[in-house]
């Protein structure tokens, strides 16, 4: 990227980007990134950060964090804070995939108990975890009965015995958003989505067997109180969203958005930035229906942990109890959500969109879960399929990014380029010969997800820990994956 | 072909370029191209499933929009993957009028070898021009 030469460096991880850059930025913009990694990012995140700037009501500046990137209106790794009276909601700020999120699962076992049955354990999760182009999955939800999933989440899940009471316990806002209203989504939502809880979908998602080697923990204490307490432990991490519902939810907006506009006289740069005013009849309404979209991915999160949990089960002939298939947490990485943060001496509510970003709550966080409140939240970050992911856990400092960071590792390939220079049958191997046993429901979309069309996971981490925005607390390697 | 994919205007998402002759000609190029991104071979669907698709607006881009995210909608709701068959547009006053007969068939991951599915169509760098040489559109697919 071209670098603009009026970006100030703020330390050797913060940029920023002065409201005379561009005409109409109302807040600067800061960018996340070591002087690497602000190189490698593409021009598309500085032309859209910048526009973020623009948004009506933005608090303080646009971030994007170290992993941002090229997306449709925000960047991906764009954060916006909006004050709740005088701001707007942006569909696009939040993404199509509504919820798009991680979650975290432990075991008792060993990388020595699992190798054994490796191949069995991921064949058995590729047929009950569907993934790929029009994947259903293995619930039949009456389309009436989907309608009290998308106002429950996660609850309506464990009622039907699919979980732990909990897994409500640890997963973000206790798997059920409160002010989800089935009244505000169309119809053509649910038809896209009242088949499709417990399914992957594809693109980047997947569902990953990993292990934590002993020199990957960076911090003991709080790995334990994560779970993660034997060396080479077995992980279970997986990454969906809320699947056509919440992609309708989002187009189905998004257009009303387009036509409200000029009625509340608004303007916008790129029309994936089409907004609305948080306080009005379309921003609420919106809202209501966005909350239903996090209950889906939720639902659907918690379904294919119960099937993560049955296959780990059927395959090593003990309970999921006896296997210790503790969730950690369920955190979202595509959302708006009301929080409230003092700024400048007033105490005020804001909406902090995060768009391929993850909220990462300080230690004493109201909002934690017990388990977590003297820790901090665990922030969960898929890296690219051949390299590793990390758990991190949210610091005190991370107030000067709205309590945001990375969600991954970042694109810097478009998948245009990536399918033209890598096979998937090749990389399959590849893989192998490392080995990760990997089952995709698609070659050219294995090519996609190379790691090579990533940015360096392990940069990207130190730079939010350098930053001051989260902290590393373990580092995960790929043994199994299945893949979208 | 009358359309292509390119490789440096979106990095996570899909962006295609589409051309036609007409205006039809081009819905249709950009109707292949949103399917050519989820299924590798178009010569693979087999056309034994009919719809037909009715979408209005007065605005060409978003009348292209609103057909594409209909392609979307029916490969979520019925698992169809769906390819033009006839396609025409009359103006009605302000607004254009799209009647469209599609046909293909339900996703079959084993005849279909599959690539990447498309979540939905959206507004980044949108554009449908008239041109001397006929009709250009260009869309960025959220994948």
């Amino acid at each position: 990227m071209a670098v603009p030469p009026s970006i100030k460096k703020i330390s050797d991880t913060v940029w920023e980007i002065p409201t005379s850059y561009k005409p109409g930025m109302r807040v600067p913009a800061r960018l996340y990134a070591t002087a690497k990694l602000l190189r490698e990012m593409d021009d598309g995140v500085i032309d859209q950060v910048t526009n973020v700037a623009m948004l009506p009501g933005i608090v303080r500046y646009a971030f994007c964090m170290p992993d941002g990137h090229w997306g449709y209106g925000f960047p991906i790794g764009g954060v916006a804070p909006m004050d709740a009276e005088e701001g707007v909601i942006s569909p696009g700020g939040i993404g199509f995939d509504i919820n798009c999120g991680m979650r975290l699962v432990v075991t008792n076992l060993t990388y020595d108990d699992v190798k054994p049955h490796l191949k069995r354990l991921v064949d058995r999760l590729f047929e009950r975890v569907p993934a790929g182009v029009g994947c259903t999955g293995f619930l039949n939800v009456p389309q009436r009965e989907f309608r009290d999933v998308v106002e429950q989440g996660a609850r309506w899940c464990v009622k039907k015995g699919l979980g732990w009471e909990e897994d409500l316990e640890r997963t973000e806002e206790r798997g059920c958003m409160a002010g989800a209203d089935a009244g505000k989504i169309s119809q053509k939502a649910v038809e896209r989505g009242c088949d499709q809880i417990g399914t992957l979908g594809s693109g980047n998602h997947y569902l990953e067997i990993q292990v934590a080697k002993p020199e990957h923990v960076f911090d003991h204490e709080i790995a334990k109180v994560f779970g993660i307490t034997i060396p080479h432990q077995v992980v279970v991490m997986f990454h969906c969203g809320s699947r056509g519902f919440g992609h309708q939810v989002a187009t189905d907006y998004l257009q009303r958005f387009l036509r409200a506009m000029p009625t509340y006289h608004l303007s916008v740069p790129d029309r994936e930035l089409a907004c609305a005013p948080f306080r009005s009849p379309e921003g609420q309404d919106y809202f209501a229906a966005m909350q239903c979209a996090i209950n889906m991915s939720f639902a659907n999160r918690q379904v294919i942990l119960h099937r993560i949990r049955e296959v780990f089960s059927e395959v090593l002939g003990r309970t999921p109890e006896a296997l210790g298939m503790r969730m950690v947490y369920d955190v979202t990485h595509n959302t708006a959500k009301l929080e409230r943060y003092v700024v400048e001496g007033t105490a005020r509510q804001l909406l902090i969109h995060r768009k391929g970003a993850t909220r990462a709550f300080a230690p004493g966080a109201d909002d934690l879960p017990e388990a977590y409140r003297q820790t901090g939240q665990p922030v969960i970050i898929g890296g690219s399929m051949e390299t590793g992911s990390y758990v991190l856990v949210g610091v005190p400092s991370g107030e000067q990014t709205f309590f945001s960071t990375a969600h991954g590792s970042g694109r810097t390939m478009s998948r245009v380029k990536a399918k033209r220079i890598y096979n998937g049958r090749q990389l399959l191997q590849q893989m192998e010969a490392k080995g990760i046993y990997v089952r995709s429901a698609s070659y050219a979309g294995l090519a996609e997800e190379a790691g090579g069309a990533y940015k360096d996971i392990d940069e990207v981490i130190e730079t939010t820990e350098l930053a001051g925005i989260s902290k590393r607390v373990a580092r995960f390697t790929p043994i199994g994956n299945v893949k979208g | 072909m009358p359309y292509e994919f390119l490789e440096e205007v979106a990095i996570a998402d899909v962006a295609f370029r589409a051309t036609g002759q007409s205006l039809e000609e081009l819905l249709t190029s950009a109707a292949d191209a949103t399917m050519n991104a989820m299924v590798d071979d178009l010569g693979t669907i087999d056309r034994t499933t009919t719809k037909s698709i009715h979408v209005e607006d007065e605005a060409e881009d978003l009348l292209l929009v609103n057909f594409l995210q209909e392609l979307i909608y029916y490969k979520d709701a019925e698992r169809l993957l769906l390819r033009p068959d006839r396609l025409r547009v009359e103006r009605h006053g302000r607004c254009l009028v799209l009647d469209a007969v599609v046909s293909g068939e339900p996703v079959n991951p084993k005849r279909h070898a599959l690539k990447v599915d498309v979540k939905a169509v959206t507004f980044h760098r949108l554009r449908v021009e008239h041109t001397p040489r006929g009709w250009e559109a260009m869309v960025v697919l959220d994948v």
